[in-house]
């Protein structure tokens, strides 16, 4: 097995592993957040986000999640170097055929999403697991959600929105791209497999972006 | 047609190289890119200078030896073809062609637009095989195979190595070539028995030899001549991980 994983395909299957754990976690994720809007005070966002906050198997899965990211980029950062070495001379002129440009920038696309990440976990995991805002009674969930997306910090939702475009196109590329990687495809099932990722990449995109669009215009109307 | 080229020069592997531009005059639009090349030669030739050393051999499609990056794209501007199957009707009088040979760091520059693909056949020589006794033919129908498994075989078999996955590829990998290998030989009862031997030995050859690794993007299958398609990458993929798992 030791030959597996320092092989390329098994770095590949890694990637492949992590972001498909991933992508399920973006689906809780986009779950519980819509929840904050389905009612006006945020009540049943606040009794979800304290239940996932003290519960044994989220504590766990918090972890898995962090290791899951880490494997993720740190395979990615081998293969794009490994990738890039493998061409030491460009080419001068390049027309590519028609193939998608997220396949082409993977890495780019990760890199915007990993500046995303740092600034979230800023915002919100950090004051969440580090501070006591929630537990002082100071803030709600439901109000650390709003707080940074008000006309005042109006930069905040059009970053958000833009790394979840970014977002979008990296899983629209690597929703079929996981399942080729697993071996999980065949011709019949390669246009199935890209009809649902590009599905899927637009609900997590729009998905994610109603929130802070939605609590913005709240703010100022 | 009349035609400025601008072809990638460079002595030798060591000797560092750069782009020279020719004017081309009376260009026939029936001949063929490869007979422009012709053309040319002859002209520098003449001139006393070194003609451009660049890889043919059939010149019907079928070899695999012709190469040329024409214009930002392998084997060219048309669909499906190998360079030597391209001709003059696709350019446009006046046009500037620029041809580079195959960027990838396993097939180094051996002079001008030819390059060394020799790392096709030390993968190849780690699995491309089956190991049979010698003898009389076997019995044309004592093992029957599906005649769908047989038809997506012989898919795969129409792969002529020349590369161009390689070459098309932003990782300058590998895997086009090889999963048609694996595919062609893994998809028969014959090839079944070295199945696992074979996948593994051939990607770690193809590893070793500093070939990038595949992000799916499927410029390979764009660019290929033979249509070869990336579900022979999936099928490769998964006989890795089986072989992989079952160790
Ligand atoms: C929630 C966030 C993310 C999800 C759901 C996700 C998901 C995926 C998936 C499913 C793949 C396809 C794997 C394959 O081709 O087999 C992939 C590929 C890739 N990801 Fe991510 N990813 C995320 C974040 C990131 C980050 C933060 C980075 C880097 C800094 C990154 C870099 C890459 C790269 C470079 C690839 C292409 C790797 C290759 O094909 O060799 N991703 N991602
Ligand atoms: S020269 Fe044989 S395929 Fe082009």
């Amino acid at each position: 097995m030791s030959g597996f994983v320092s092989s390329s395909i098994g770095k590949k299957v890694i990637m492949s592993v992590t972001g498909l754990f991933l992508i399920i976690f973006l689906c809780l994720h986009l779950f519980i957040n819509l929840l904050a809007l389905v009612d006006a005070d945020g009540s049943i966002f606040n009794t979800v986000a304290h239940f996932m906050g003290t519960n044994i198997i989220m504590f766990v899965m918090q972890w898995v999640l962090a290791a899951g990211f880490i494997f993720h980029i740190l395979y990615s950062l081998i293969l794009t170097l490994k990738n890039q070495a493998a061409r030491p001379v460009k080419y001068e002129v390049n027309t590519r055929s028609d193939i998608t440009w997220s396949s082409q920038n993977m890495f780019i696309l990760g890199l915007g999403i990993l500046a995303f990440l740092v600034l979230h976990i800023i915002n919100y995991f950090y004051k969440l697991k580090f501070t006591d805002l929630i537990e002082s009674g100071q803030m709600s969930e439901y109000e650390l959600v709003t707080s940074i997306f008000t006309a005042q910090y109006w930069y905040y939702p059009v970053i958000y929105v833009i790394a979840f475009i970014l977002l979008g196109l990296h899983l629209n590329h690597s929703f079929q791209s996981s399942f080729q990687t697993l071996g999980l495809n065949n011709s019949n099932w390669l246009p199935r497999l890209k009809f649902i990722g590009t599905l899927y990449a637009i609900v997590i995109a729009v998905g994610f972006s109603i929130i802070p669009i939605y609590f913005l215009m709240k703010a100022l109307l | 047609m009349n035609l400025t080229l601008k072809i990638w020069r460079q002595a030798s592997a060591k000797a560092s190289g750069k782009f020279e531009t020719y004017k081309i005059t009376d260009i026939s639009t029936e001949s063929s890119f490869l007979e422009m090349l012709d053309v040319l030669n002859d002209k520098l030739i003449k001139e006393n200078v070194d003609p451009v050393a660049y890889d043919h051999d059939c010149r019907e499609g079928i070899c695999g030896m012709c190469s040329l990056y024409i214009n930002g794209r392998p084997h060219g501007p048309d669909e499906d073809i190998t360079t030597c199957q391209l001709h003059m009707r696709k350019f446009k009088d006046g046009d500037t062609i620029t041809i580079e040979p195959w960027r990838a760091g396993p097939f180094p520059v051996i002079k001008d637009l030819a390059v060394d693909r020799n790392a096709f056949d030390k993968i190849l020589q780690e699995g491309g095989f089956i190991s049979v006794n010698t003898g009389s033919a076997p019995d044309a129908n004592a093992i029957l195979i599906p005649t769908q498994k047989a038809e997506l075989s012989m898919d795969a078999a129409a792969c002529i190595g020349c590369g161009a996955c390689v070459a098309a590829c932003k990782n300058s990998s590998a895997m086009l070539f090889v999963s048609a290998k694996v595919a062609n030989l893994g998809l028969l009862p014959q090839g079944r028995a070295e199945a696992a031997t074979r996948v593994k030995a051939m990607i770690a050859k193809m590893d070793e030899l500093g070939f990038g690794s595949c992000t799916n993007t499927g410029a390979c299958e764009a660019e290929c001549p033979k249509n070869i398609s990336i579900s022979n990458i999936a099928f490769m993929n998964r006989e890795f991980l089986c072989a992989n798992i079952k160790e």
